[in-house]
């Protein structure tokens, strides 16, 4: 056992704060993330995990609690992708690129005044690269308090949202609210991404989001199994990679490790990958078998269920 | 059959042979042969799911056939066969792309080369004749996205003519368009056939809108076609035979359905027949 | 300083001349996603101690061929997201074993004006005119398979090698233009001033050109901006490009709306079933205009 953990990883209180805060990320960022990849907005996901980065330099600046920062920026540019509202889909895209652009020029900014103007060094990459082991005092409860938000909202509206991501025609026949749910929906987004922004930084929190949600809907069809999927998924991936980090910090003899968010983010590609490649070997040998496979969610009937 | 059609010597455009298709275990093709002249408007008449588009498919070369040929003018097609003018049934062209209707046809003449087009009058000519042949010279030099449906199927078919193909393929082209565009289309793609010399060959699922010039129909049922006049299949025996099941072909005010016949279907559902539903826009 | 001007030109026109095809595939999120690849390449290169250019390049043509090949069996955007997030980790694991301080990689990340050696000057052009003469290559395929892929494929171009294509010369491009603008916003550059451009001009060739028009006034003025603030240069080009395409955004919704009335009027005119329109033959000799 000695060999796969060092010894003191269960003792450091640092550690227990990690495995927390990340677990709590990783379970809201994959059920959220499960209707980000079904509604194809893995850009609109990734734009707001940029945005947060710039609310997260903000608050250095300002010198409140980074998640603060983090979640006033992405609930922002939620609102302003949500405002801008373009129905076609390469204007849509368009229209992410244009507010991720400024908010990234914002971001920039704010990063430079808080290394020249408050001498904050290591700003850029506690902001973009995350910062799991050294969390701001009292940052556990607003974690708690944002991630239930989150789940919530999700759980509350799991029957529309699953029905608007699907088809949004169909959702507005029945009588639901697309836009109204659109807008929660995008709420939730926000309240992820400002919590995986926090356990492996801004620019990496993508790899939440998107990672274990696309990894389940490789494995399975149905949206209720690959909720929990996710949720495992991300959780296992992000607890292997908090291990990885501490344990890498013996690996040289300087004893600095790697960080977490590598390591975090490599499980989940790995597992994306390997996903990747068994089922696209599955869907070869069912389709010779006399079954054409269905891509996940967006084409597959099945997954209204 | 029109006299206009019956004064070229019918050159065969296209012949399939035997086409068979299976995707997935499903036969979606069965043995499928008819062949299409110069010069004729050919209907490829059938259901949703009946075969058009993998038909369409198989004569362009994007899907192999499982058995079975395709001769285009009397020749194993290439791979790379650009003798055919190809206009999809959705395009979903961006509103905001930078491209006049004009560009749009320009690139018909050879937007599969490498390299930038030099500039000249020859080529200007070209499309301007093309935008005439299509009578869209009133929008030609409009933002080819914010075109009404109509207007775009015709910059659509003149893309195809330009570079002078031999076989003018359209998957459905009047499915998003009212009834009065698709009177337009219809008309115009006739004139084409015989001004420019041209094989037309057009998948629809309604065939009332072709009745007047169609030269020849190729039915499509199950993965089984038929295929001469409209007279010589548009029957009931051919195509209770097509369907394996009794249908009834009846003649109301000079329009064409095909109902589901027998004394148990009366009024049973039409399911799957094209020109079966009682269609309210009968002028 | 001149080298900055120079470089930056430069950077301006291959920007302006691919970020055209990128608002036209609708390719933001590559355009976004490869330059961060470069970053990891580019931390790399000096973890290793090679030129930062090369590391540059190679990274950023990987997660090129990484995006496409991922994205060829699932789904595009999930692919590129995955792939970016990759390339960063990489990039992050890459900076926490070397001892450059923070401002080098925050140059990096952001931009920086002065960040070009007259060394670096020649492999920069060089990639930017293999880039110009790659684009005047694939020229057409690359339209065609853009605007109607369906119809390109029945032509015999294939879609997912002129993606492929495509995302290497966006990879070149991203090479050398990541040193100037920063690896978090060349794509800003690439999508901002090439879709006012396009609001601005129906003909392909005149909204390349105003493209690049754009670029440069927008990198320009984000250098002489920079260089007067000291506020980093990718500040200024993220919020000129947001503010070009809010002004094509603004000035093609006018125009549609000039427009709209007598548009709509001559259509119903048209398609009304009280005045039913002159057989086709007569409408167009009428309509025939001598060429």
């Amino acid at each position: 056992m000695g060999w796969l953990i060092e010894p003191g990883f269960f003792a450091s209180a640092q550690v227990h704060t990690a495995l927390v805060i990340g677990a709590a990320a990783a379970l809201v960022s994959a059920v959220v993330g499960v209707f980000t990849v079904i509604r194809g907005q893995s850009f609109g996901g990734h734009a707001l995990t940029d945005a947060s980065a710039t609310g997260g330099s903000g608050s250095l600046l300002a010198g409140v609690n980074p998640l603060l920062g983090f979640v006033v920026g992405a609930v922002t540019a939620a609102g302003a992708m949500e405002a801008i509202g373009v129905r076609h889909a390469r204007g849509r895209d368009l229209a992410t690129g244009i507010v991720l652009g400024a908010s990234i020029g914002l971001a920039s900014l704010f990063l430079y005044l808080d290394t020249t103007a408050t001498a904050t060094t290591g700003a850029t990459q506690q902001i973009l690269f995350g910062s799991i082991f050294a969390p701001a005092p009292g940052t556990v409860p607003i974690v708690a308090g944002f991630g239930a938000a989150s789940l919530a909202i999700i759980l509350a509206l799991y029957r529309p949202l699953l029905l608007t991501s699907i088809s949004g025609d169909l959702a507005a026949a029945r009588g639901v609210p697309v836009r109204l749910v659109g807008l929660a929906y995008m709420l939730a987004l926000a309240l992820a991404v400002a919590l995986s922004s926090l356990a492996i930084g801004a620019i990496l929190s993508t790899a939440l989001l998107i990672g274990p949600p696309a990894t389940a809907l490789h494995a399975t069809r149905r949206a209720g199994r690959a909720l929990i999927g996710a949720a495992g998924l991300g959780i296992a991936c992000t607890w292997i990679g908090v291990l990885l980090a501490y344990d890498s910090a013996h690996w040289f003899s300087d004893g600095n490790g790697l960080p977490v968010s590598f390591f975090i983010v490599a499980v989940i590609f790995l597992a994306y990958l390997i996903s990747d490649l068994t089922t696209h070997r599955a869907t070869r040998r069912s389709t010779a078998a006399g079954r054409t496979g269905a891509l996940v969610g967006d084409r597959d009937p099945r997954a209204a269920r | 059959m029109r006299p206009a059609a019956q004064h070229h010597p019918h050159v065969r455009a296209l012949a399939v042979d035997g086409v068979s298709v299976t995707l997935g275990g499903r036969r979606i093709l069965d043995e499928v042969a008819f062949t299409v002249q110069r010069g004729q408007f050919t209907g490829l008449i059938g259901s949703n799911g009946a075969g058009k588009t993998t038909l369409l498919r198989v004569i362009l070369g994007l899907q192999r056939p499982h058995a079975g040929r395709v001769l285009l003018a009397g020749r194993p097609r290439a791979r790379r066969n650009r003798s055919i003018g190809y206009v999809p049934q959705k395009v979903g062209l961006d509103p905001d792309l930078p491209m006049r209707a004009r560009d749009l046809v320009e690139l018909g003449i050879d937007g599969h080369r490498l390299g930038i087009a030099r500039p000249s009058p020859a080529r200007r000519e070209l499309v301007a004749e093309m935008l005439a042949a299509v009578d869209a010279e009133r929008f030609a030099d409009s933002r080819v996205g914010r075109l009404s449906g109509g207007e775009q199927q015709r910059i659509l078919i003149a893309h195809a003519l330009v570079a002078r193909p031999q076989l003018l393929l359209l998957d459905e082209p009047l499915a998003n368009l009212d009834l009065r565009s698709g009177q337009e289309i219809v008309s115009l793609l006739d004139r084409i056939a015989t001004e420019h010399e041209i094989a037309v060959l057009l998948s629809v699922h309604e065939m009332n809108p072709l009745l007047s010039v169609m030269d020849r129909v190729v039915y499509l049922a199950g993965g089984r076609a038929v295929s001469g006049t409209t007279d010589q299949v548009i029957r009931s025996d051919v195509l209770s035979g097509l369907y394996g099941h009794r249908v009834e072909v009846l003649h109301v005010a000079g329009r064409i359905l095909v109902v589901a016949g027998g004394p148990a279907a009366t009024n049973g559902s039409p399911d799957g027949l094209p020109g079966a539903a009682p269609l309210p826009d009968a002028r | 300083m001149q080298n900055a001007w120079i470089v930056a030109t430069m950077v301006a026109v291959i920007a302006g001349v691919v970020g055209f095809f990128v608002v036209l595939r609708g390719s933001a999120f590559p355009a976004h996603a490869i330059p961060n690849g470069a970053f990891a390449g580019a931390a790399g290169a000096v973890l290793v101690g090679v030129s930062s250019l090369l590391g540059l390049g190679v990274f950023a043509v990987l997660s090129a061929l990484g995006i496409g090949s991922l994205g060829r069996r699932g789904r595009h955007d999930v692919a590129t997201a995955l792939a970016l997030v990759a390339m960063l980790a990489c990039g992050a694991a890459f900076l926490s074993r070397t001892t450059e301080y923070a401002p080098e990689i925050f140059s990096l990340l952001f931009g920086e004006v002065l960040g070009v050696s007259t060394t670096e000057l020649l492999p920069v052009a060089g990639l930017g005119a293999a880039c110009l003469l790659a684009v005047a290559v694939l020229y057409r395929p690359l339209l065609l398979s853009s605007v109607m892929p369906e119809i390109a494929e029945a032509k015999g171009v294939r879609s997912d090698r002129i993606e492929i294509a495509f995302l290497i010369v966006l990879a070149l491009a991203t090479a050398m233009t990541v040193p100037v603008v920063g690896a978090l916003l060349i794509f800003s550059l690439m999508i901002g001033p090439p879709a006012a451009a396009r609001a601005l001009t129906p003909r392909p060739g005149a909204a390349i050109a105003l493209s690049v028009a754009l670029a440069l006034i927008t990198v320009w003025a984000a250098i002489a901006l920079s260089y007067q603030t000291n506020w980093p240069i990718g500040f200024f080009v993220g919020t000129i490009s947001a503010l070009a395409y809010g002004l094509g955004r603004g000035w093609n919704a006018a125009r549609t709306h000039h427009h709209q009335l007598p548009h709509s009027a001559t259509f119903t005119d048209a398609s009304s079933p009280g005045s039913p329109a002159p057989p086709l033959g007569q409408r167009r000799q009428k309509r025939r205009r001598p060429i």
